[in-house]
């Protein structure tokens, strides 16, 4: 992706996903927001950048309801993602979608999903639909642990591995599906494993290094351009705050918490990157600022956006 | 006009839509060299290749969300569900996927695809593969359904629901397979949402579709040779209903009998019942469904469990002497 080529975008990206999750966390407080379902990826944000910034323009991607993070950092408008969030008329997906659905074609998103592991199929048909015409793309499949357990996971990664189709899948592995961590719900709890059932590439990646997932997904989605078949990555992350606004997150320590906070994916890059000197504590403060600035924006035109109208329920159910 | 069987005319509409535009293929459990279970396919994949009639693993819910990943990249998919019964396995992918993007991305993708199925009675296949199923999808918002009871219409339902750019359930029935029939030499295209009265009347309606409108066309005759004059409306689509066609029908006739063969309860019978009464409630309506039970294997239990032609004579003249 033409915007994430430099360091600082990918810090940038990452930065920007962190701060409109925590924006929408206060408008949420606030009473402004379209319902309780936000799953926010706060904590995940090298995973989603670092997979995202290996694609091409043109690529496609399958995201589901923990997809903000995918959104922006395919670069969509967060004016409109603000006012999807809202219930707005002017968002991306005019009010109907919401933040669990929010997606947009023109991005290549194919759809976020409110099933889990309903998206794996649907991005395996679109990588067969670019095989069979010709084209170059790849899609990109992400989803939770959690997923991992649906039969469609199963139906999909057998059927990619025999047609060898331009997909690559990645377990956004944060350990937990709502209160149920891997080691109570999966047998193997080092779920890349899995790819060997398929004989396809399975990779495991630090999730809280952009850069390591930037180079496994790279490997992965050229392996997929080339025509040489799927690859199955675990990007291991965490997710800081609960499954969705109204989780306090009891089935998990404070203590294990902190330890993966120690570990923040934004911290740490910035860190990286002033010691590089590709960066300086003050271009990160000006980043901060810019990004103030967008949020501030898309708040107020949401904000000043008009709800849809009653009768727009009945309209776009047919094509 | 030529003879033609209801099988021999979905694939003679398939083959043309796949020769007419290279984005339609077709994807299910054994529809290459098998021909499908039905052999509605067969002879597709030495025209087309495997790539564009593609046999699947069994995976149900692949079938139908790869076909929706298909559609929505630009491909025209008609998936083939091998069973009505087993699209319990798909459901989600129907359901909450197929009928959902175009209206959840604020009407900004479309999924063009077709599900093909077979449901029904008359082979003895037992519970799990002889149900009928299609209330499940006359319910949902987003989808369309479509159940042709003759050749000419399934060719011409096929064309449509290929063309069209919504997710269409186009449901066969396995007892029609061989029912011959005349089918239009030039193109044919039959819109989604139209009934058809096959047979005119004045004195009662029958509606029904499917199979089932068959052995209503019998019945009908019956009653005609005892001076009883019957319509015969054949509903066709089953969502979008043609509610004009319906009233129609029961303005001219006043008194309306509903028959399916998928059973009562919450059934579509109740749907096209409840319909009668609000668009003509003055009209005097009956109905007869198939039975509120498991179907059996045996043909003596298959056949007590769907509504006769002995049962439709009697309901009709009951409901003109009501
Ligand atoms: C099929 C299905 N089952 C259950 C749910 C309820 N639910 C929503 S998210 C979730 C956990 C998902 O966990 P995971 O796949 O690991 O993704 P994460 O939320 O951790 O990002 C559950 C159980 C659902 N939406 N869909």
């Amino acid at each position: 992706m033409k915007h994430l080529k430099t360091p600082e975008s990918l810090l940038f990206y990452m930065m920007l996903i962190r701060e409109f999750e925590l924006k929408i966390a206060e408008m949420f407080a606030y009473g402004k927001l379209a319902g309780t379902m936000f799953h926010l990826s706060v904590g995940q944000e090298a995973t989603s950048v670092g997979t995202i910034a290996a694609l091409e323009e043109g690529d496609f991607i399958s995201s589901h309801h923990r997809g903000h993070g995918h959104m922006i950092a395919l670069g969509a408008d967060i004016k409109l993602m603000m006012a999807e969030m809202f219930g707005k008329r002017t968002g991306y997906c005019k009010g109907k979608g919401g933040s669990m659905h929010i997606a947009d074609i023109e991005l290549g998103n194919l759809g976020a999903n409110g099933i889990v592991g309903a998206g794996i199929p649907i991005a395996t048909g679109a990588a067969y639909a670019v095989r069979y015409r010709g084209g170059k793309q790849v899609v990109l499949c992400p989803f939770g642990d959690g997923a991992v357990n649906e039969g469609v996971f199963h139906e999909s990664l057998n059927f990619a591995a025999l047609h060898k189709l331009p997909i690559v899948y990645v377990i956004e592995n944060n350990q937990y599906a709502m209160s149920t961590s891997v080691t109570k719900s999966t047998s193997i709890t080092d779920l890349y494993k899995r790819a060997c059932a398929y004989g396809i590439s399975g990779e495991f990646v630090d999730g809280m290094d952009v850069e390591a997932v930037l180079e496994t997904t790279k490997k992965a989605v050229e392996r997929a351009r080339r025509g040489e078949g799927p690859t199955l990555i675990e990007s291991r992350t965490y997710r800081y705050y609960g499954h969705s606004r109204s989780d306090p997150a009891p089935y998990r320590t404070k203590e294990e918490e902190e330890e993966w906070k120690q570990r923040d994916p934004i911290k740490q890059y910035q860190r990286k990157l002033i010691e590089r000197g590709i960066i300086t504590e003050n271009d990160v403060k000006k980043m901060g600022e810019e990004i103030q600035k967008i949020l501030d924006e898309a708040v107020k035109f949401a904000d000043e956006s008009p709800y849809p109208e009653p009768s727009e329920i009945f309209e776009d159910i047919y094509a | 006009m030529k003879e033609m069987t209801y099988r021999d005319a979905i694939r003679e509409g398939l083959w043309e839509e796949m020769k007419r535009d290279d984005r339609v293929c077709l994807l299910g459990e054994d529809i290459g060299v098998y021909g499908g279970a039905y052999k509605v396919t067969r002879g597709l994949l030495d025209e087309f290749g495997p790539m564009r009639v593609l046999d699947t693993p069994m995976s149900e819910a692949l079938i139908a969300g790869a076909a929706v990943g298909m559609a929505l990249v630009g491909l025209r998919p008609v998936a083939e569900i091998m069973y009505i019964d087993f699209v319990t396995l798909a459901m989600d992918q129907i359901v909450n996927q197929a009928a959902k993007f175009h209206f959840m991305t604020g009407g900004k993708v479309k999924v063009p695809m077709v599900l093909r199925t077979q449901g029904g009675t008359g082979r003895s296949a037992a519970a799990q593969h002889s149900q009928s199923l299609e209330a499940w999808f006359v319910h949902i918002p987003g989808l369309k359904v479509v159940m042709p009871a003759t050749p000419a219409d399934a060719k011409g339902l096929i064309k449509a629901a290929i063309r069209d750019e919504n997710p269409v359930i186009f449901i066969e029935h396995k007892g029609l397979y061989n029912l011959k029939g005349p089918v239009p030499e030039e193109e044919q295209i039959i819109e989604i949402g139209k009934a058809d009265v096959k047979k005119e009347g004045k004195d009662l309606s029958i509606i029904s579709y499917s199979k089932m409108l068959h052995t209503c066309l019998s019945a009908a005759e019956k009653l005609e040779e005892e001076g009883i004059s019957t319509e015969v409306l054949d509903l066709r689509s089953l969502r979008p209903m043609d509610d004009e066609a319906i009233k129609k029908s029961a303005e001219k006739t006043g008194r309306v009998l509903v028959v399916t063969e998928a059973n009562k309860t919450a059934g579509t019978s109740a749907e096209i019942f409840a319909r009668v009464t609000e668009l003509v409630p003055k009209a005097r309506v009956a109905r007869i469904a198939g039975k509120d039970v498991v179907i059996g294997c045996s043909p003596v239990l298959e056949k007590s469990s769907i509504p006769s032609e002995e049962e439709i004579i009697e309901a009709a003249k009951k409901l003109l002497e009501s």
